[in-house]
């Protein structure tokens, strides 16, 4: 309504004339459609009611709408004002000259009903202009009243009328112009409804949405607070920060089309310096990102201060010579109750150990968080067992680090144990280096230990020459592995699980003499250090794929390398920077589809043999005639020679007391 | 998804490893504006890439004004010089599906049909001649399905018209964030396969105009949609664990979504439900 009072400026007689048009389309039959046509050009001052202030007034009275402000018709001076010209209708507001319109509408579809009526005779086909008496101007002004009056009647249900209703809409669309219109009419005037809804003047107010993305943001904004002024003083006593420059890393890949968005980098940026202020921390890299069904994970790769390092393997040791403490009571009780059932054989094979910290697979130690910002939680040491577990599973993460890993054969640990297995399988398959950045560092008695881990200090190499991308991509053989890579048993320092200690000899030396032990075979894997171009692929496909992020400038491109044996696992090098990274769901590739292991064949109870094989006794039949064999036998013994009658008699007699 | 949008669509989409440099990124947003040019296609959507062992494909597909018609599928080795593919048929989707292994990298190659299956030869074998089957047919037999399988829009994205044809649904304001959680806002962009199994009660609730296509709720196996909001809660990521390396991207309330492959086009079919069911 507001609007309408705006004043707009007059709009010009050819709009009229083309929106009376569209509104006479707008009734349909091409009768009266010329009808319309000509009524315009001969009886327009009659056509319009609202210009007229003393049929407005009794227009108003006539009209149902109570609501209606008798301020509004007190506030429609303007139209009125200019009168009607001869020539056409001039509006000077849009919603006047809209319901001009309507009130044209109105008069096409709500006219003289009955023949007495005048006017009937213009709506029948055939009839001309002149053919019937002219009808009666204020006949016609009664049935367009009525027709405004239909049209301004209000819904009982909503308490809006079709009036106003289409006036908004077509204020609506006269203002907007949208294309086609008439395509989304019906979309416009749901709007202009739910429009109307919006200014409530409820004493209620609808509480602010607080939506799940504000608390993220909430989390992200923190990162970008700088600490207090305690790590100020760290930051000015160390030259150096263990934290990469993780932006730089991601330029390179960049290049290669590989990594996250450069936001989202430069946070997880930020969450990584976070991380090295709360930790002590020597060396920190980022790792990569797992994807998960729910959450993803964000891993860093890290490797404490010497010294420095958690107070965990205290308490596992703890932990173990409490079970020791306990295993040993429960020997004494066993011994004192001579009920007990039979002891089972079964042995269970020896557990390996899992490596030390900071060696073998637990060279480094991960931290994992959700999103950047979290805090970071630090995932647990790898043990051999869940290594060796998960080389058989495939399981996608759920991105929660406690879930359960529910498999065949059954996993040692929940998620947190299953992502660090992983993480480990894929350090050892995937990271590599160019050709001499790193080297051996010169330690002697290396090779004289058993076992023969060879060796497993690298330092960075102060005489590296980077090779030309070109040269770096030609061939695989100038790039080395620099993580050991993981044996089948488990660990990368292969531990012979005969040798026993001094404790538990006492304990097994009865139950040596029942076993024999198996020899177990030394288990090597390539040396460190070894270049790519001697890995195996998955039958005719390479392990790696090399390419150059740009062929068109050679002199500045990046060597991208890529894992195809863990898709998802890039490396890149460019002078004498490189890095690597993986952004994948943590699965090796397979060539057929994951076949789970089937569970082992039923145990057999005990061995099988001859001895307790049944045999059906022997029936009357089968006995007689074993009978009437031997008593044939005997006969001929009898009939064969005289001599030695009685002893064989006296055999015979001991073979049939037998028999018997 | 629109090549205009890419650059923001690949950060909201980015798993990490699309394998799309820089200098593809910027080639592509070139060279698809003139394949709208030369081929006359009404928009152009950039699909994604596959890679193989020696190259990657880089696959582009063009929509006249009718988006349910059968699109038209060019593929590049660089980004900068795009050829046509040949329509997906039957023949070609099966002979595809007995494939194993990595896609080459190169569009000429052949597969020899021998290597792959020993009991199949013999029925193939009467021709006389051994079948061998192209790279590139592989490569659209692969395309097609994926497209088929995973290929989604938003709901009331796309509108049916009375005439049967699909257009872009003007009105559309995005999805609201509650709907951008559920599977059921959003739609198979291919044949409805399970719209005639729904009860009539269910049907009732349908708009004809816009729930013309299959949903993804009641996709087999059950789980193979991980739903994420990425970004701090602001885009709605949808991946799929059956052709992994598919993503899909949604910014609630707005008009921005599309979908980019990029895998090695491959299924994993058999004992998805083994690893998926926790």
């Amino acid at each position: 309504e507001e609007r309408k009072e705006a004043g707009r400026a007059p709009p010009a007689d050819k709009q009229a004339r083309r929106a009376a048009r569209a509104a006479a389309e707008w009734s349909g039959a091409p009768a009266q459609r010329e009808w319309e046509r000509q009524r315009q050009q001969v009886q327009k001052p009659s056509l319009c009611p609202v210009n007229r202030p003393r049929e407005l007034q009794q227009f108003h009275r006539l009209s149902l709408k109570a609501s209606l402000p008798t301020a509004e018709a007190n506030s429609r001076p303007a139209p009125s004002g200019n009168g009607c010209p001869g020539n056409g209708c001039r509006f000077t507001s849009v919603a006047s000259e809209a319901e001009g319109l309507l009130g044209r509408l109105a008069m096409a579809e709500h006219g003289p009903y009955l023949p007495h009526e005048p006017g009937y005779g213009l709506y029948q086909p055939g009839y001309g202009l002149f053919d019937d008496q002219t009808p009666d101007p204020d006949h016609r002004m009664l049935a367009c009243q009525n027709a405004k009056a239909y049209l301004l009647q209000s819904s009982l249900t909503s308490g809006l009328n079709l009036y106003d209703h289409l006036v908004n809409v077509l204020t609506k669309i006269l203002d907007e112009r949208p294309a086609n219109p008439v395509d989304i009419f019906e979309n416009i005037s749901k709007d202009v409804k739910a429009a109307q809804f919006q200014k409530k003047m409820d004493t209620l107010r609808d509480e602010h949405e607080i939506l799940p993305s504000f608390e993220s943001a909430e989390i992200r904004r923190n990162l970008f607070f700088k600490s207090d002024a305690g790590d100020e003083e760290r930051e000015e006593e160390l030259g150096e920060i263990p934290l990469p420059n993780v932006m730089e890393t991601a330029f390179y890949f960049e290049q290669g089309g590989i990594g996250l968005s450069r936001d989202e980098t430069y946070l997880i940026f930020l969450a990584l310096k976070k991380l090295v202020s709360v930790q002590p921390i020597q060396t920190c890299r980022f790792w990569g990102r797992i994807l998960g069904r729910e959450k993803n994970y964000i891993i860093a790769e890290v490797q404490f201060r010497e010294g420095e390092e958690e107070e965990e393997t205290e308490e596992e040791e703890v932990i173990d010579e409490g079970d020791k403490r306990m295993d040993e009571v429960e020997d004494e009780d066993e011994e004192k109750e001579k009920n007990e059932p039979p002891k089972s054989t079964y042995k269970p094979p020896p557990v390996i150990p899992k490596e030390e910290n900071g060696t073998g697979a637990n060279k480094h130690v991960y931290f994992v968080c959700n999103e950047p910002g979290e805090p970071w939680v630090k995932l647990p040491p790898v043990t051999p067992a869940q290594i060796v577990c998960a080389r058989k599973i495939k399981k996608f993460f759920t991105g929660r680090l406690d879930a359960p890993i529910v498999s065949f054969p059954p996993f040692p640990g929940n998620e947190a144990n299953y992502l660090r297995a992983q993480i480990a399988r894929i350090s050892a398959g995937t990271h590599v280096s160019p050709l001499g950045y790193y080297r051996f560092s010169e330690e002697e008695g290396d090779e004289d230990e058993e076992g023969g881990g060879g060796r497993d200090d690298y330092e960075e190499n102060p005489d590296f020459e980077p090779l030309s991308a070109f040269e770096m991509v030609e061939s695989l053989s100038t790039w080395v592995h620099h993580v050991p890579s993981i044996l089948k048993q488990g660990r990368c320092v292969w531990f012979n699980p005969l040798q026993k200690t001094e404790e538990e000899e006492g304990e097994e030396e009865e139950e040596e003499k029942d076993e024999v032990p198996d020899e177990l075979q030394q288990e090597t894997g390539p040396p460190l250090l070894t270049p790519l171009s001697e890995d195996e692929g998955i039958q005719n496909i390479p392990a790696w794929t090399v390419s150059l992020s740009t062929r068109l400038i050679p002199q500045y491109a990046v060597a991208i390398l890529r894992s195809n044996r863990w898709p998802g696992a890039y490396a890149f090098a460019c002078g004498t920077k490189f890095g690597n990274i993986y952004f994948g769901w943590g699965h090796k590739y397979s060539l057929g589809n994951h076949t789970p292991a089937l569970p082992p064949p039923v145990q057999p109870e005990y061995p099988n043999g001859p001895e307790i094989r049944e045999a059906a006794d022997p029936t009357v039949e089968e006995e007689l005639a074993f009978k009437a064999a031997q008593e044939q036998k005997a006969l001929e013994g009898m009939e064969g020679e005289e001599e030695e009658e009685e002893e064989e008699f006296e055999e015979d007699e001991e073979e049939e007391e037998e028999d018997d | 998804m629109e090549p205009a949008a890419l650059p923001t669509a690949l950060q909201l989409a980015a798993s990490g490893d699309t394998g799309l440099s820089l200098e593809k990124r910027a080639a592509l947003g070139a060279s698809l504006l003139l394949l709208q040019r030369d081929y006359r296609f009404e928009r152009v959507w950039f699909w994604g890439c596959i890679q193989g062992v020696r190259g990657t494909y880089y696959i582009a597909q063009g929509l006249g004004p009718d988006l349910a018609a059968p699109r038209s599928r060019l593929y590049s080795l660089n980004c900068v010089e795009w050829s046509l593919l040949p329509p997906a048929t039957v023949e070609m989707v099966e002979q595809a599906a007995l494939l194993k292994g990595l896609f080459q990298g190169d569009p000429s190659f052949e597969y020899e049909y021998a290597e792959v299956n020993a009991e199949d030869d013999e029925r193939f074998l009467e021709d006389g001649k051994e079948l061998t089957i192209k790279e590139e047919n592989r490569l659209v037999a692969t395309i097609e399905q994926i497209d088929r399988a995973v290929g989604i829009i938003p709901r009331r994205a796309f509108m049916k018209t009375p005439l049967g044809s699909v257009h872009e649904n003007r009105n559309f304001e995005g999805l609201s964030l509650t709907e951008a959680k559920k599977l059921s806002s959003y739609f198979h962009f291919t044949e409805p396969v399970n719209l005639k199994n729904k009860t009539l009660l269910e049907k009732a609730d349908l708009d004809p105009s816009t729930d013309f296509l299959d949903s993804l709720e009641h996709d087999v196996p059950q789980g193979s949609w991980t739903v994420q909001f990425e970004k701090g809660g602001t885009v709605v990521v949808l991946r799929s664990l059956l052709w992994l390396g598919l993503t899909f991207y949604h910014v609630p309330m707005t008009k921005q979504y599309g979908y980019i492959y990029c895998g090695t086009g491959f299924i994993h079919l058999a004992h998805v439900q083994h690893f998926l069911r926790y």
